[in-house]
């Protein structure tokens, strides 16, 4: 047990270097942290749930999404590729609120707009159809591991938010179910992505009640949950803070994360 | 520790020429993050695979369409055609929240590591085989050694053998990049910027299942090194991943 003593002059004086250096280097990265958040909360690269004990992880996804992926297309597909028949998952039992408007053809089904806009509007499936309609062919992926190909046509929802002018401060998009509790949100970047739709057909013809009809938001780049059907309302706003928990939807309240891009 | 005074001048003079370390503090502390989130990872993608056990290729895969193969095990979600009548516990949420967190710590744990021992030339010293060890006398010896079961010598606690070295390159260098791969071309947003990425592995359900193998692959690769690890001496072993010191004869005895 004679030898460490020899050494530990030597050691103890790189040891205390090591300590100023180590001091220095975690006050540089608690720092480079901090202008980091910044910078990251300033460019909107940080998801509503990014707190609690998953929230770094959930954070650096989102980021990195929005730095690779901001305009990128879904992929799309050819026609022979639509699986056939398209898989429908479970829905929920329709409130006699949804079945009264099923039994008058849903022509009293009405989308309403309003939030961080000029002019708030409620739109009938049949305006909605008047619009510019738009045709995909891309992959529904659920969140437990299936998907299948279909389909899509409707009007890009960026397309309703140029006729009620969204405010230039509008960052997010909450949209609703007539399903009690089914509501999500997404950023501008998808709300305003040419492949976001307000979806009214399907595979040539009308939405099945199956799969969202009469409408449903169709975000491709985005699983399953985030493709809310039923939609009967959205809001545009700057701050999810006032929707429910402030999660910015029933999936993450649910303890599903934000952003489904995956 | 009372026959320290035993100890060969053999082993100080091996401990000395090679600072006392077996394995560098950063290879320990890389390979301890490493092992923590892979147990995260293999554990919240099982919770995952279990709301739909069905395995599929190409691009689409659902429960109306053929599967490549099925685990016989029940599913944690109503729908899946499992011929069991209960269901497992679904845990989807946490668990993919635990399987991405996992997955940035040991991404940005690995790149540590690979910047490093491109440095430090961890992986030409350590883990490319050595040129004696690449004839075809010496892979045959080894290999027969693993087969017959013979314990490593005094040396190996201080080296890598051959089938150890190849182990390691390919689980660092093949399995480690694959499943990432594979991970992120299931990624609808990602293979938007992408597509080459899922477009080669066949489509996403393709990717899907050759995620799954490969875990599997890791998965044995886990069992085999632990079994090995327990051969070559669980507490020498162990004392050195943790503590960088390797066993000293007769500490092994």
């Amino acid at each position: 047990m004679s030898e460490p003593s020899r050494v530990e002059p030597s050691s103890r004086k790189l040891s205390r270097r090591k300590l100023i250096t180590s001091g220095f280097a975690t006050v540089a990265g608690v720092s480079a942290l901090g202008v980091a958040a910044r910078i990251a909360q300033k460019y909107g690269l940080v998801p509503p749930d990014h707190g609690g004990i998953f929230g770094l992880g959930e954070t650096l996804t989102y980021a990195a999404q929005r730095l690779i992926t901001r305009h990128s297309l879904a992929r799309e597909f050819s026609r022979s590729q639509i699986s056939k028949p398209p898989f429908a998952n479970e829905i929920e039992l329709p409130t006699d609120e949804f079945k009264r408007l099923q039994a008058g053809g849903f022509a009293d089904w009405r989308l309403s707009v309003n939030g961080m806009v000029a002019r708030p509007a409620s739109f009938s499936i049949d305006q909605l159809k008047s619009y510019p309609s738009r045709t995909q062919i891309t992959m529904l992926q659920c969140e437990e591991g299936w998907s299948y190909i279909a389909e899509w046509n409707g009007v890009p929802l960026s397309h309703v938010l140029d006729v009620v002018g969204v405010l230039p401060q509008a960052r997010y998009v909450v949209y609703f179910s007539i399903e009690p509790d089914t509501w999500e949100s997404i950023d501008m970047a998808d709300a305003l992505h040419p492949q976001t739709f307000l979806t009214y057909g399907m595979n040539g013809d009308e939405l099945p009640v199956g799969h969202g009809g009469p409408l449903r938001l169709r975000l491709p780049r985005q699983i399953g949950y985030k493709n809310v059907k039923f939609l009967t309302h959205l809001t545009v706003t700057d701050n999810l803070k006032g929707f429910g928990k402030g999660l910015g939807g029933a999936s993450p309240e649910g303890g599903y994360a934000w952003y489904a891009g995956i | 520790m009372g026959d320290s005074a035993c100890v060969p001048v053999s082993t100080s003079a091996v401990s000395s020429t090679t600072a006392t370390a077996r394995h560098s503090a950063l290879v320990r502390i890389t390979h301890w993050i490493t092992t923590l989130c892979f147990f995260a990872l293999l554990v919240s993608g099982a919770e995952l695979v279990i709301s739909h056990p069905r395995f599929y290729w190409g691009e689409t895969g659902n429960d109306l369409t053929r599967p490549l193969f099925k685990i016989p095990i029940p599913a944690s979600r109503k729908l899946v055609p499992t011929g069991y009548g209960y269901l497992l516990p679904d845990q989807n949420g946490w668990s993919r929240y635990l399987h991405f967190q996992a997955a940035w710590v040991v991404i940005f744990t690995g790149l540590l590591y690979l910047i490093a021992g491109l440095f430090t030339r961890h992986f030409r010293k350590n883990l490319l085989p050595r040129e004696a060890d690449l004839s075809w006398r010496g892979f045959s010896s080894a290999i027969s050694k693993h087969l017959r079961f013979e314990r490593p010598g005094e040396a190996e606690a201080w080296s890598y053998n051959l089938p150890q070295r190849i182990t390691y390159l390919f689980v660092i260098f093949i399995l480690f990049p694959f499943v990432i791969w594979t991970g992120l071309a299931m990624s609808p947003a990602f293979v938007s910027a992408f597509p080459a990425t899922v477009n080669v592995l066949g489509g996403q359900q393709s990717a899907r299942t050759l995620h799954f193998f490969v875990s599997l692959a890791l998965l044995l690769f886990l069992l085999v090194h632990v079994v090995m690890v327990c051969f070559a001496g669980f507490k020498s072993r162990m004392r050195a991943m943790i503590t960088g010191r390797a066993a000293t004869p007769l500490e092994r005895t």
